[in-house]
C-alpha cells in the first residue's frame, strides 16, 4: 500500500495546507468542522510550527475526538505531511483526480459530501496493511482492483429501498425492546402524577402549606440493542436481509450498537449511524474485510465480551446474534463467551436463520453449547420473519 | 510558556506526563478550551487536574459526576430554607410584594455549586468534571451551554458570565459513548497504561524509598501482569499502592519470599476472579521474569 503526501505544491500557504489536511481527516471518518480547522491554526501559533513531532502532538489534541481516531490519527498525519516515511525525489505531478467510487464516495451521486470532493480523496481503508502490496508508484490511495474483485461489496447486496424498509421493522423491534417503564414510581422534577407521600413532608418545611409540588412518574427502563451478524460464508445468502435489518436498527435507535464478525470482530455502529446510507454500507464493506470467509464464531464472541461489552453491556442490554451456529472453533470457547456475556446481566437472543428449516435441530456444537445462555432462540431469515418477532420480544 | 516547560513543572509536583499529554495541557492553557481525558480506570486523569491546579497554585473545583446529577447539584439552586425565612421574617415586618420578591431572588439566596463556583472565581480555578460519562445526557446539555460561553443562565437573575476563566478538564472511561457535540468543544487525548519507562520514572517520583533494583523489578511485574487475562487490570495508582506495601514488608527482591509476595498482590487484584487466575505459581513464574 502507498500513501503519499496529499497537499499539493501549488497551495498559497499553511493556512490552505491545514485546510486540506482537515479534508484529509474528513474523508478518512474524522468528524471535522470549520471551527476545528480554525482551532488547528490557533494552535500551531503556540507550538514550534516546523517541529513535525510537535505539530502532530498538537493537532492531535485538536482533531481527535476519541480512542479510535487517536490511535489513527499518527498515521493519518505521516500519510498527509510526511508522505508516509517516504522520501521522493521531486514533487508529484499534479493529475486530476478521479473519486474512487469503490471508497468512500457512494453511488448516488446526489448523496455526496460536498466536502469530500474529488480533491482530498480518500486514502486506503484501515487495517488493509495485511497482504496486498500495491506498489505501482502512481500515489493511488486505494485497495486495489484484484483485492476489490475478491471482496463483495455490500452495497452490491443492500438496496436504499431494502434499508428504508428494513428500518421500519428495525424500528418497530426496536421500540418492541426498548419501551419499557419501570414498575414503580419515583419522584421526579416533572411527572404526570403527584407524589403525595414527597408532597405532605415537603410541605412541613412551610408550615403545612404545599408549596413545592414533587411529580412523580415511571421512570424509563430501555434496554440498548447490541447486534452482532455474523457474515461468513455460509450466512452470505442471508447477510442482505440482515445488514439491511442492522442498517435500520442504527438509524431508528441512536444508542444501539452494532458489529460484523466472521473470523474478527469489526464494530460498524459508526459506519452505519453515516447519515448517507450508501456511504454507511460502503463504509461497512471497507472494514468487514473478508465477508463471505470462514466463522469463528467462538472467538468473536469471546473477543466482544472481554472488550466491547465491558464498555457498552450491560443489564439494559438485549444481545442480538445473527448467525447461523456453525462455528469452526471449538465449541467451549462459544459456551464460555456467552456465559461471560450473560454474566453481565444481558440478555441474549440468537436468530438463527436456518432454525425455519423443517427437522433443524441446534446441534451443531456450536449452536449447542450456546443454547444454555440463550433467553431467545428464534427463526430468522427474512424481513417479515423478524417483524414476526416483535411479540416474543415484548415478552422478554 | 512551551509545552516542555508545563510538562517540567508538573513533573516536579510529581506527575510524568507523556509528550502527547503535556502538548495537549498546554494548548488547552494556551486556547482556553477544556481537555477531555480517556482511558482506563488508573491511569491517572484524574491526578492530571490535582497537579496542574498545584503546580499553577490554583484552587481546584472538583464536581463528580454520577447518575442522576442535575443542574441543582452542579451548578446552583435556591437557598429554599432561607428564602421560607426571610419570606415569614418579611410577612411579620409588614413587608410583603415585590420587595420581597427581589430579596429572595437575588445573589445572596444563590448557592453556587461547582460549575457556577468555577466561573465565579477572582483567580483562574482548574475545573474537573470527573467520569462525565456516568453523568446522563441532559446533564451533558447543561455542561455544553458552561463549557462554550462559560455562564450560567438563571431565570430569575439573568446571565451569569465568568469573571474568569476556568481551565476544564473532563475525565472519562467509557461507561458511555459521549456526545459529538462534546467532543467537539473539548481537546482530547487518550490516556493508556505507560510504558515500562514512564512506569519506572512514576514510580521514582512518587515513591522515592524505593530501591532501584526493586523499583524495576516491581514495574518488570506489573507490566507483566497486564498482559495475562484479568477482569480488572491493575492501573497506576495499584503499583504505587503494591511498592509501599513490598517497602513497609520490607520486601528487598521479588523472590525472596514467594508466599509474602502473593499476599501483597490483593494491592493490584481487585475482583476475586483476578485473585483466583493468578496462582502463587503464576506469581512466582512473573516475579522470576521480572528478577
Amino acid at each position: 500500500m502507498s500513501r503519499v503526501t496529499r497537499f499539493a505544491a501549488r497551495d498559497p500557504g499553511p493556512a490552505a495546507r491545514i485546510a486540506g489536511f482537515m479534508a484529509h481527516l474528513r474523508t478518512n471518518g474524522l468528524r471535522l468542522g470549520v471551527a476545528e480547522t480554525e482551532l488547528a491554526l490557533e494552535a500551531l501559533t503556540h507550538v514550534e510550527a516546523a517541529k513535525p513531532d510537535h505539530v502532530k502532538r498538537a493537532l492531535k489534541a485538536v482533531c481527535t475526538g476519541c480512542q479510535d481516531e487517536a490511535e489513527r490519527f499518527d498515521a493519518l498525519f505521516d500519510a498527509f505531511w510526511l508522505d508516509a516515511g517516504r522520501v521522493r525525489t521531486k514533487a508529484m505531478p499534479t493529475r486530476p483526480q478521479q473519486p474512487h467510487r469503490d471508497v468512500h464516495s457512494s453511488r448516488n451521486v446526489a448523496g455526496q459530501l460536498p466536502d469530500a470532493d474529488g480533491e482530498g480523496a480518500p486514502s486506503a481503508p484501515e487495517g488493509s496493511d495485511a497482504g496486498e502490496a500495491e506498489s505501482d508508484g502512481l500515489g493511488k490511495l486505494i485497495a486495489s482492483e484484484v483485492r476489490n474483485l475478491a471482496r463483495k461489496d455490500l452495497r452490491d447486496l443492500v438496496g436504499a429501498e431494502e434499508i428504508a424498509e428494513a428500518e421500519a421493522v428495525a424500528c418497530r423491534l426496536g421500540q418492541a425492546l426498548r419501551q419499557r417503564r419501570a414498575r414503580r414510581v419515583a419522584a421526579t422534577r416533572r411527572g404526570d402524577r403527584l407524589h403525595f407521600r414527597r408532597t405532605i413532608r415537603a410541605s412541613l418545611a412551610s408550615g403545612g402549606e404545599p408549596l413545592r409540588l414533587v411529580k412523580s412518574r415511571r421512570p424509563d427502563r430501555t434496554l440498548r440493542i447490541a447486534a452482532l451478524c455474523d457474515v461468513s460464508g455460509s450466512m452470505s445468502v442471508y447477510a442482505k436481509v440482515f445488514l439491511a435489518f442492522l442498517g435500520g436498527l442504527m438509524r431508528s435507535d441512536p444508542s444501539a450498537d452494532a458489529y460484523l464478525f466472521h473470523t474478527r470482530l469489526v464494530r460498524i455502529t459508526e459506519a452505519l449511524r453515516d447519515k448517507d446510507t450508501m456511504r454507511g454500507i460502503g463504509r461497512m464493506s471497507l472494514m468487514a474485510d473478508g465477508f463471505g470467509g470462514g466463522s469463528k464464531i467462538g472467538e468473536c464472541l469471546s473477543q466482544f465480551a472481554d472488550g466491547y461489552a465491558k464498555r457498552f453491556v450491560n443489564n439494559r442490554t438485549a444481545v442480538l446474534i445473527l448467525s447461523d451456529g456453525y462455528d469452526t472453533g471449538p465449541p467451549g470457547v462459544l459456551g464460555d463467551a456467552l456465559a461471560r456475556l450473560s454474566r453481565r446481566g444481558c440478555r441474549i437472543l440468537w436468530l438463527n436463520p436456518l432454525k425455519g428449516w423443517r427437522d433443524y435441530r441446534p446441534i451443531a456444537g456450536g449452536m449447542a453449547a450456546a443454547m444454555p445462555h440463550l433467553d431467545l432462540f428464534a427463526a430468522a431469515s427474512t424481513l417479515d420473519d423478524l417483524a414476526a418477532l416483535e411479540p416474543e420480544l415484548i415478552r422478554l | 510558556m512551551t509545552w516542555r516547560v508545563l510538562q517540567d513543572s508538573i513533573a516536579e509536583a510529581g506527575y510524568v506526563a507523556s509528550d502527547d499529554l503535556a502538548m495537549a495541557l498546554h494548548l488547552s492553557l494556551a486556547l482556553g478550551r477544556p481537555l477531555l481525558l480517556e482511558g482506563p480506570a488508573g491511569v491517572g486523569k484524574t491526578e492530571v487536574a490535582k497537579v496542574l491546579a498545584a503546580a499553577r497554585g490554583a484552587r481546584l473545583i472538583r464536581l463528580q459526576c454520577y447518575e442522576g446529577l442535575d443542574a441543582a447539584q452542579a451548578i446552583y439552586e435556591w437557598n429554599y430554607q432561607r428564602q421560607l425565612l426571610t419570606i415569614r421574617a418579611a410577612a411579620e415586618d409588614g413587608v410583603t410584594g415585590r420587595a420581597v420578591e427581589e430579596r429572595i431572588f437575588s445573589e445572596e439566596f444563590l448557592l453556587e455549586r461547582p460549575l457556577l463556583a468555577a466561573i465565579r472565581q477572582a483567580a483562574s480555578p482548574v475545573l474537573l468534571i470527573d467520569e462525565i460519562d456516568r453523568a446522563d445526557e441532559e446533564f451533558e446539555a447543561y455542561l455544553l451551554e458552561v463549557l462554550s460561553d462559560f455562564q450560567v443562565t438563571v431565570p430569575e437573575l439573568g446571565t451569569l458570565s465568568a469573571v474568569t476563566r476556568p481551565i476544564v478538564i473532563l475525565t472519562a472511561n467509557g461507561t458511555r459513548d459521549l456526545s459529538d457535540a462534546l467532543r467537539r468543544r473539548c481537546l482530547y487525548t487518550y490516556l493508556d497504561y505507560p510504558t515500562r519507562e514512564a512506569e519506572l520514572a512514576i514510580l521514582n517520583a512518587r515513591c522515592p524509598g524505593v530501591e532501584a533494583r526493586l523499583a524495576g523489578q516491581i514495574i518488570g511485574f506489573v507490566q507483566d501482569l497486564r498482559r495475562e487475562t484479568l477482569e480488572k487490570v491493575p492501573g497506576i495508582a495499584e503499583t504505587l499502592d503494591f511498592a509501599a506495601a513490598l517497602t513497609g514488608l520490607g520486601i528487598a527482591d521479588l523472590n525472596s519470599d514467594p508466599v509474602l509476595l502473593h499476599a501483597t498482590l490483593k494491592t493490584l487484584l481487585k475482583t476475586q476472579g483476578d485473585q483466583a487466575a493468578i496462582t502463587p505459581e503464576v506469581t512466582a513464574r512473573l516475579a522470576g521474569k521480572a528478577a
